[in-house]
C-alpha cells in the first residue's frame, strides 16, 4: 500500500511525552489561570465588591440610626465592641447574600466555558480533564474564601473604627478579651466557610451538568433558599441538624464559655458531606461528558 | 503491516445520538505527509468525527489511534504532537490574543511560551496581539486558532473548515498558510465542504455523506474510476437506445434524438460495433469527462441527482 511506504520515508514522531508536567504542576498552572480568568471577569468584582460594600453599609446604617437588630445573635452588643459586627454580618448574609455571591462564580465557572466554547480549547491541550476540574474547584474555593474574609475583614475594620477594639460579651455572659475574640472570629470563618463551600460545590455540579450559567446560578441560590425554607417549616425539627443552612450558625459554639465543640464538629463533618458528594458527582460528569457545541 | 505509526487511523468510528447516527462506521487513514481532505456537505458528520479524534466526545463504537496511541485509553496524551480545532476556534473574549496564547502555552508546557511571538508573527497578528479577542474579526480568530495550534509544534494538524466565513483574500491567505505548513512536513487533516479547496490543497480525500464514507483515495483516482459520459447521435435513436441498454451502459438518457450515457472505453467500442452490425449510422459520438463537481454531487446527493435526470 502506497501510504505505508510513504509513512516510512518520513521521520517517525517521538512517542514519549514531551510535555511532561507532573499532574501537580499541571494543576497548579491551570489553577493560576483560573484565578487570572476570574480576575478578568466582571462578575468576580461584582461578588467581591458586594462582600465589601455590605458590611460598610451595615455599619453606616447603625451609625446614622439608633436602635439596631436585637433579635439576632450578638445584635445588642454591636455598639459595645467593633468585634461583634463581623459575626452579625456573617449571620445576616448566610440567608441569601453569601450564597448568591458564591453562586455567581461557582455556577458560572464550568458553564460559561461550555457556552463560550473555550472548554474544547483547553481540553485539547495537554492537561487531563481531572487537572482542569481540580483547578476549577480550587479557584472556586479561593473566591469563596476571599468573599468571606473580605466581608468579615471589612466589617471588622469599619466597626472597630467606629466602636473600638474592646472585649466582646460572649453568648454565655462573661466578656472575652478582644484578642481572644479575634481568634474566635478566625475559627468562625473556618466553619462558616465550610458550609458555604457546600453551596459552592452544589453550584459547580449544576454548572457542570446544565452547561448554562444563568440556570446554574439561579438553581444554586434556590438550593440555599430551599434549605432555609425546609428548616423553617413546622415538623422538620428532626432533619434540621442535617440541613446545610443550619451549619451557618454552628460558630455560636465558639462564643460560649467554655467553647461548645459539639455543633462545630457536627458542622465540619456535615459540610464535608455536602462538599464531597456533589464534587465527586460533578467530577465524574466532567470526565465523561461530550464536549460538543452547546 | 506497519500501520501503528500512521499519524491517524480510525476504524469503525460510530457516534449515535439517540436514534440519529451522526457518524456511521467511518474508517480513516491519514499517512505521514498527507494533506488529507475530509470532504462532505454541511451536516454530513465531519465535525462530529473530528471531535471524536480530538477526544472531545466519546465514540459509541470504533477505535482511534493517533501516532499509535488510543485517546480513550491514554487520555489527552494521545494528542501529543497533535493540534487543531473543531468548528470555529474559541478563545476567552475578555483576554487579549497574546494572553490567550500564554494561557494555552501554560496548559501545555510553560516552556512553549517562548513560541508565542513567533506564531503570532506567522499568522500576522503581532500588531493586534494586545487587543481583546472579543474585538477580533472572524478571520483574525481563525488565524489565532492556527497560531494556538502551532504553539504545540504539531506533526498532525486537524483543521475543521478553516476558511469558512472568510472573505476571498482571507481564504487565499489561509490556504497559503496550510500549504506552507504542509511543505514544512506537518501532516494535515482538513475538513471542508468546498471541493475546490480540497482539490487545491489535498493529495488524498475521504468523502463523507450522511455519516458514511462514500469514497477514500486520491481525487485523480476518483476522476479516473468514474469513467466518461458520452453523447451519441445516430440515424435511429429508437433502436440505438435498445442496443445501448443491452450493452450495459449506465445512466442512459435521451433528449432531442440524442443519447447520453456513462460507460468505459471497452463498452463504447463494443457498442459502436453493435450499432454498425445493426446498420445504424453514427453521426456523432462525443466523450465528456465529468467534472469533479459532478462526481462530488453524485457521491453526496445521489437521490437528488436521480430526480433531476
Amino acid at each position: 500500500m502506497s501510504t505505508v511506504e510513504r509513512a516510512e520515508t518520513y521521520p517517525l514522531p517521538a512517542l514519549r511525552r514531551r510535555t511532561a508536567l507532573s499532574p501537580v504542576r499541571g494543576t497548579a498552572f491551570a489553577y493560576k489561570w483560573e484565578l487570572l480568568k476570574l480576575r478578568a471577569q466582571k462578575r468576580t468584582y461584582l461578588g467581591l465588591g458586594a462582600s465589601m460594600i455590605v458590611p460598610v453599609a451595615f455599619v453606616l446604617a447603625l451609625v446614622f440610626r439608633s436602635g439596631g437588630p436585637t433579635d439576632i445573635t450578638l445584635g445588642k452588643y454591636l455598639r459595645q465592641s467593633g468585634l461583634a459586627t463581623p459575626f452579625v454580618v456573617l449571620e445576616f448574609m448566610s440567608i441569601w447574600g453569601l450564597p448568591l455571591i458564591t453562586a455567581l462564580v461557582a455556577g458560572d465557572i464550568v458553564a460559561s466555558e461550555s457556552h463560550n466554547g473555550t472548554l474544547k480549547t483547553i481540553l485539547t491541550r495537554s492537561r487531563e480533564r481531572g487537572e482542569v476540574f481540580a483547578a476549577k474547584i480550587m479557584a472556586t474555593a479561593t473566591y469563596t474564601l476571599a468573599a468571606v474574609v473580605l466581608m468579615a475583614g471589612v466589617g471588622l475594620a469599619a466597626a472597630t473604627a467606629e466602636w473600638g477594639w474592646k472585649p466582646l460579651t460572649s453568648l454565655s455572659g462573661p466578656k472575652v478579651s478582644a484578642l481572644h475574640s479575634l481568634l474566635l472570629l478566625l475559627g468562625t470563618l473556618g466553619v462558616y466557610l465550610l458550609a458555604l463551600l457546600g453551596i459552592a460545590a452544589f453550584g459547580l455540579l449544576v454548572s457542570t451538568v446544565t452547561r448554562n450559567s444563568a440556570a446554574a446560578v439561579v438553581s444554586t441560590l434556590m438550593f440555599a433558599l430551599l434549605m432555609q425554607l425546609i428548616g423553617a417549616l413546622p415538623g422538620t425539627q428532626s432533619i434540621r441538624p442535617y440541613l446545610l443552612s443550619n451549619q451557618f450558625t454552628a460558630w455560636h459554639g465558639f462564643l460560649r464559655v467554655p467553647v461548645d465543640w459539639a455543633p462545630i464538629g457536627h458542622a465540619i463533618w456535615l459540610s464535608g458531606v455536602y462538599i464531597v458528594v456533589p464534587l465527586v458527582a460533578a467530577y465524574l460528569v466532567f470526565l465523561r461528558r461530550d464536549v460538543a457545541g452547546d | 503491516m506497519n500501520a501503528g505509526v500512521e499519524p491517524l487511523v480510525a476504524r469503525g468510528l460510530l457516534k449515535r445520538y439517540g436514534a440519529l447516527v451522526a457518524v456511521d462506521h467511518v474508517d480513516l487513514t491519514v499517512a505521514s505527509g498527507d494533506v488529507f481532505g475530509y470532504l462532505g456537505p454541511n451536516g454530513a458528520g465531519k465535525t462530529t468525527s473530528l471531535r471524536m479524534l480530538l477526544g472531545l466526545i466519546r465514540p459509541t463504537a470504533g477505535s482511534i489511534e493517533i501516532f499509535g496511541r488510543d485517546p480513550l485509553r491514554v487520555g489527552v496524551h494521545a494528542l501529543d504532537g497533535v493540534a487543531g480545532f473543531v468548528e470555529a476556534p474559541k478563545f476567552y473574549p475578555y483576554l487579549s490574543g497574546r494572553r490567550n496564547l500564554h494561557l494555552l502555552a501554560d496548559y501545555d508546557e510553560p516552556r512553549t511560551r517562548g513560541k508565542v511571538e513567533e506564531v503570532l508573527e506567522l499568522v500576522e497578528l503581532s500588531d493586534r496581539g494586545d487587543d481583546r479577542v472579543g474585538g477580533y474579526s472572524h478571520g483574525m480568530r481563525q488565524r489565532l486558532g492556527i497560531a494556538a495550534s502551532l504553539l504545540r509544534s504539531p506533526r498532525l494538524l486537524l483543521l475543521d473548515e478553516p476558511t469558512t466565513g472568510l472573505d476571498p483574500a482571507g481564504m487565499r491567505d489561509m490556504r497559503e498558510l496550510v500549504r506552507r505548513l504542509a511543505a514544512e512536513g506537518i501532516t494535515v487533516l482538513l475538513s471542508s465542504h468546498l471541493l475546490t479547496e480540497v482539490e487545491e490543497l489535498c493529495n488524498r480525500v475521504a468523502i463523507i455523506r450522511k455519516g458514511r464514507i462514500v469514497y477514500e483515495g486520491s481525487l485523480a483516482e476518483l476522476k479516473r474510476a468514474s469513467g466518461h459520459t458520452w453523447r451519441l447521435r445516430t440515424t435511429d435513436p429508437q433502436r440505438a437506445w435498445t442496443i445501448a441498454l443491452n450493452h450495459g451502459v449506465r445512466e442512459l438518457a435521451r433528449s432531442d434524438g440524442e443519447l447520453a450515457f456513462a460507460a468505459d472505453d471497452d463498452t463504447v467500442a463494443a457498442l459502436t460495433v453493435a450499432l454498425g452490425q445493426a446498420r445504424i449510422g453514427i453521426t456523432r459520438l462525443v466523450s465528456q469527462s465529468a467534472t469533479l463537481e459532478e462526481l462530488f454531487l453524485e457521491l453526496t446527493e445521489p437521490g437528488e441527482r436521480a430526480e433531476a435526470a
